[in-house]
C-alpha cells in the first residue's frame, strides 16, 4: 500500500477506532459526557444476555441479507453482461437509479407498502398468499426484505464488473461438451467471476451489520440491532461508554470476517504465483514444448 | 459410403445479412472435411450452427440420419475446438479432458482409464496438474483437442483452431492433426480461411462465398481445376486474362486476348467460338527467362515480350511481376542454383513469358471483385531506375 493511502487509513480510520476502543474502558460521567478514570464496567455489563440476542440477530440478519443479495445478483449481473454495449451502459445506470432517492425516504416507502392498509398487504391477502391479520410490518422479516432492496446494487456492480471481464465462450465449450446451462452457469460461470462475488459478499455484509435505519423504520420492539442499541446508548441514555463498547464489538464482527477473506485470497494469490514459478523452472528445464 | 452428416439447404440470416444462403451439402463418415472462405462468408455460422449454437431460419441438419437441427449444444455428439481453445482456467489440464465424461456420469474408474489415454495421445501426461495458464499455446491447443475427443464425438469442429500459433508450432501441430485425425477416426469439420491449413489436411474443401459454397472438391482438383475465378484467385494465386475464344482446333482453342498475339488454350469443357472467358494461368506455370525458349520445347507454346516492374525474393523462389501490354502478370522462377546458372534479371529487363498450352485453365464464372483478390504490387512508385550492373 503507498504512503499516501496508509496515512489517510490510519488519520480517518485507525485512531478513531482505536479511540473508540478507549471510551469503552472509562466510565460514563453523569452530564452524559465521559470520566477520567479506567474500568471494566461498560463491557461487564454487556455480557448480560440481552445483548448476544441482538449481536445474534445482527449476524443472521445480515448474513441472510448478504446471501439473498448474491444468489439475486448472480443472474442480474451474468444477463447485463450479456447484452449489447449500449444495453449493458443503460442498465448499470437504471441500478444506480436508486441513489437518486434518499435512503431513508426508500426505507419509508417500504412501510406505507407494507403496512395493514398498504399495497402489497392487499395484493397478497387477494391472491391468498397471508391472512388478513399477518403483520407485514415490524419484524426481522421485514428488516432481511428492506436490508436486500437496499444493498443489491452494492452486489450487482462488482459481479457485474467481474462477469463483464469474463470469457463467455467458457460457457459454450461446457454446453458443446454436455453440461446443461444451470451447470457450465455453476461450474465454469461462478468459479470465473469468483473475486466478484467475494468482494460483493464483503460490499453488502458490512454495511448491513452496522444498518440502523431499516431495523428502525421497519423494525419492532423484538427485531433490534446492534445499530439500534448503539444509536439508543448514544442519543437517549447518553452513555458514550456503552455505545463505544457495542461499537467496538461490531468493528470485530466486520474485521474479523474481513480478515479471514484477506487471508483466503492472499493464500490464493501466493499459491498461483508459486505454481507459475514451477511452470517457468520446467519450462527453463526444457520441460515444456 | 453413406452420407454421414447432411446439410439440407440451411440459410440463416443475421437481420438483413444473409450470413448462409441455401447450402446444401453432405459429409461422409471419418472424412476431414474442411470450410475454406474469407472471413465472413458463412463458414464459422454454418459450424456454430452443426455445434448447435445458431438455429438456421430454414433447412435441417441430419447426422447419422437423424435430425438434430433443434437439439441443444449439450444433446449432440458433436464437439467444438474454439480458436481461442477455451479451456477452463479453473481446472488442471486433467479436469479439463474429464469435464464431459464427469458431467456425463461415467464411472470413476472410466474417466481415469480415458483422461489418462488422451494425455498419453497428446504426450501431456506430465503435465496433467498444470492450470491453463501454465502450459504453451501449443499444449493448449492438444489439450482441447483431447478435451473434445475423450468421450468419442461423431464429429469434432475446429474453428480455426491454428490461427493463434506461429508459422513454426502450426506446421507441427498440421501434422500433429492429421495423425490424431487418422488414429481415433472421428469425422473432422474444419474451418479456416488458410489455403494452406485447408490443402494439406482435408479429404475435400468446401470454398465458401458470400454464403454460398463456389466449388466442393478434393483438394488437386480444387487447385487444378477451379469452378470460378473466385476460386482460382482465392486458392494460391493466379493471373487472370479476358478475352473471346476465337477458333476451335481440336481439344485447343484459341483466344483473343486484348493486347496479345492469339493465345492456345487446352478446351477441356468444350467452349465454342465466340464465348467471352476468362484464363486463369498460376504464376508458377509461367516461365521468365532472358531469351526466348529453345526451339525443342515445340511451337505450340504460348510465348510474349515482357518488361519486368517488380521482383519480390522469396527465398525458395522469386517472383516477378511483368508487364505484357496491359497486363500485369506475375510469374514464379524457382531457385536451382542461386543466382549462379545465369545473369539475374533484374528490374525493367526485357523478358519472356511462355507456358504450356495445357496450364491455362479457362473459367466461364467471373466477377470483377474476382480480379481483386488477385495480389499485385501498387502501381507507380513500383518501377526504379535500372541499375547499372558492370558486367563483363
Amino acid at each position: 500500500m503507498s504512503a499516501p493511502s496508509m496515512v489517510w487509513l490510519t488519520v480517518f480510520f485507525v485512531i478513531p477506532t482505536l479511540l473508540v476502543i478507549a471510551i469503552s474502558f472509562h466510565a460514563a460521567s453523569p452530564d452524559g459526557g465521559i470520566g477520567t478514570e479506567w474500568t471494566f464496567d461498560t463491557w461487564r455489563h454487556i455480557s448480560n444476555p440481552n445483548y448476544p440476542a441482538i449481536i445474534w440477530r445482527t449476524l443472521w440478519i445480515s448474513a441472510a441479507t448478504t446471501a439473498g443479495c448474491v444468489v439475486l445478483a448472480l443472474p442480474c449481473a451474468f444477463a447485463i453482461a450479456r447484452m449489447q454495449k449500449k444495453w449493458r451502459a443503460v442498465m448499470a445506470g437504471v441500478i444506480m437509479l436508486p441513489f437518486w432517492t434518499s435512503f431513508v425516504v426508500r426505507v419509508f416507502a417500504w412501510r406505507l407498502l407494507l403496512h395493514p392498509e398498504g399495497f402489497l398487504k392487499h395484493l397478497l391477502f387477494a391472491l391468498g398468499v397471508v391472512e388478513p391479520n399477518t403483520q407485514l410490518l415490524y419484524n426481522s422479516g421485514a428488516i432481511l426484505l428492506v436490508s436486500i432492496y437496499s444493498f443489491l446494487p452494492f452486489a450487482i456492480m462488482p459481479i457485474y464488473a467481474a462477469a463483464e471481464k469474463f470469457d463467455f465462450s467458457l460457457l459454450e465449450a461446457a454446453r458443446d461438451l454436455g453440461a446443461r446451462s444451470f451447470l457450465a452457469f455453476r461450474k465454469i460461470f461462478i468459479p470465473g467471476i469468483r473475486r466478484g462475488v467475494i468482494s460483493a459478499t464483503l460490499m453488502v455484509f458490512i454495511p448491513s451489520v452496522g444498518s440502523y435505519v431499516i431495523p428502525d423504520l421497519v423494525g419492532g420492539k423484538n427485531s433490534e440491532l446492534v445499530g439500534n442499541k448503539i444509536y439508543q446508548r448514544t442519543f437517549p441514555d447518553r452513555n458514550l461508554p456503552h455505545a463505544s463498547a457495542l461499537s467496538a464489538l461490531m468493528a470485530i464482527g466486520v474485521l474479523v470476517p474481513l480478515g479471514l477473506v484477506a487471508l483466503l485470497l492472499k493464500r490464493q494469490d501466493s499459491k498461483e504465483a508459486l505454481r507459475l514459478a514451477e511452470s517457468n523452472v520446467s519450462k527453463q528445464r526444457g520441460g515444456a514444448v | 459410403m453413406s452420407d454421414f452428416l447432411v446439410f439440407e439447404n440451411i440459410t440463416k440470416r443475421f437481420g438483413m445479412l444473409t450470413a448462409v444462403d441455401s447450402v446444401a451439402l453432405s459429409i461422409q463418415k471419418g472424412e476431414f472435411f474442411s470450410l475454406l472462405g474469407p472471413s465472413g462468408c458463412g463458414k464459422t455460422t454454418l459450424l456454430r450452427m452443426l455445434g448447435g449454437f445458431e438455429t438456421p431460419d430454414s433447412g435441417r441438419i441430419y447426422l447419422d440420419g437423424r435430425d438434430i437441427t433443434d437439439l441443444p449444444p449439450n444433446l449432440r455428439r458433436v464437439h467444438t475446438i474454439f480458436q481461442n481453445y477455451a479451456l477452463f482456467p479453473n481446472m488442471t489440464v486433467w479436469d479439463n479432458i474429464a469435464f464431459s465424461l464427469r458431467v456425463a456420469h461415467h464411472p470413476r474408474t472410466e474417466i481415469r482409464n480415458s483422461v489418462e489415454g488422451m494425455l498419453e495421445l497428446i504426450k501431456m501426461t506430465d503435465h496433467a496438474y498444470k492450470y491453463p495458464a501454465q502450459i504453451s499455446g501449443g499444449q493448449k491447443q492438444r489439450v482441447a483437442i483431447a478435451r473434445a475427443l475423450v468421450d468419442r464425438p461423431q464429429v469434432l469442429l475446429l474453428d480455426e483452431p491454428l490461427a493463434a500459433l506461429d508459422l513454426k508450432l502450426r506446421q507441427h501441430m498440421l501434422l500433429e492433426l492429421d495423425i490424431i485425425h487418422d488414429q481415433v477416426g472421428i469425422t473432422f469439420v474444419y474451418v479456416t480461411h488458410d489455403q494452406g491449413e485447408a490443402m494439406s489436411l482435408s479429404d475435400r474443401i468446401a470454398v465458401m462465398n458470400l454464403g454460398h459454397i463456389e466449388q466442393l472438391d478434393p483438394p488437386a482438383k480444387i487447385y487444378e481445376a477451379p469452378r470460378s475465378g473466385f476460386v482460382a484467385a482465392f486458392i494460391g494465386d493466379t493471373n487472370f486474362l479476358g478475352g473471346m475464344v476465337t477458333e476451335i482446333e481440336g481439344d485447343y482453342c484459341k483466344l483473343a486476348v486484348d493486347g496479345f498475339a492469339d493465345i492456345l488454350c487446352f478446351n477441356d469443357k468444350n467452349i465454342s467460338a465466340g464465348s467471352q472467358i476468362h484464363l486463369s494461368i498460376r504464376p508458377e506455370k509461367i516461365r521468365v527467362t532472358p531469351a526466348p525458349p529453345p526451339p525443342e520445347k515445340g511451337s505450340r507454346i504460348n510465348v510474349f515480350k515482357c518488361k519486368v516492374t517488380d521482383i519480390v525474393y522469396q527465398g525458395t523462389y522469386t517472383k516477378y511481376w511483368v508487364l505484357a501490354g496491359s497486363h500485369r502478370i506475375a510469374a514464379i522462377k524457382p531457385h536451382s542454383r542461386f543466382l549462379l546458372d545465369q545473369a539475374p534479371i533484374t528490374w525493367g529487363d526485357e523478358v519472356y513469358c511462355w507456358w504450356h498450352p495445357d496450364d491455362g485453365y479457362m473459367l466461364e464464372q467471373f466477377t470483377a471483385a474476382d480480379a481483386d483478390l488477385v495480389q499485385m504490387p501498387p502501381v507507380g512508385y513500383s518501377v526504379p531506375k535500372p541499375v547499372a550492373t558492370p558486367t563483363a
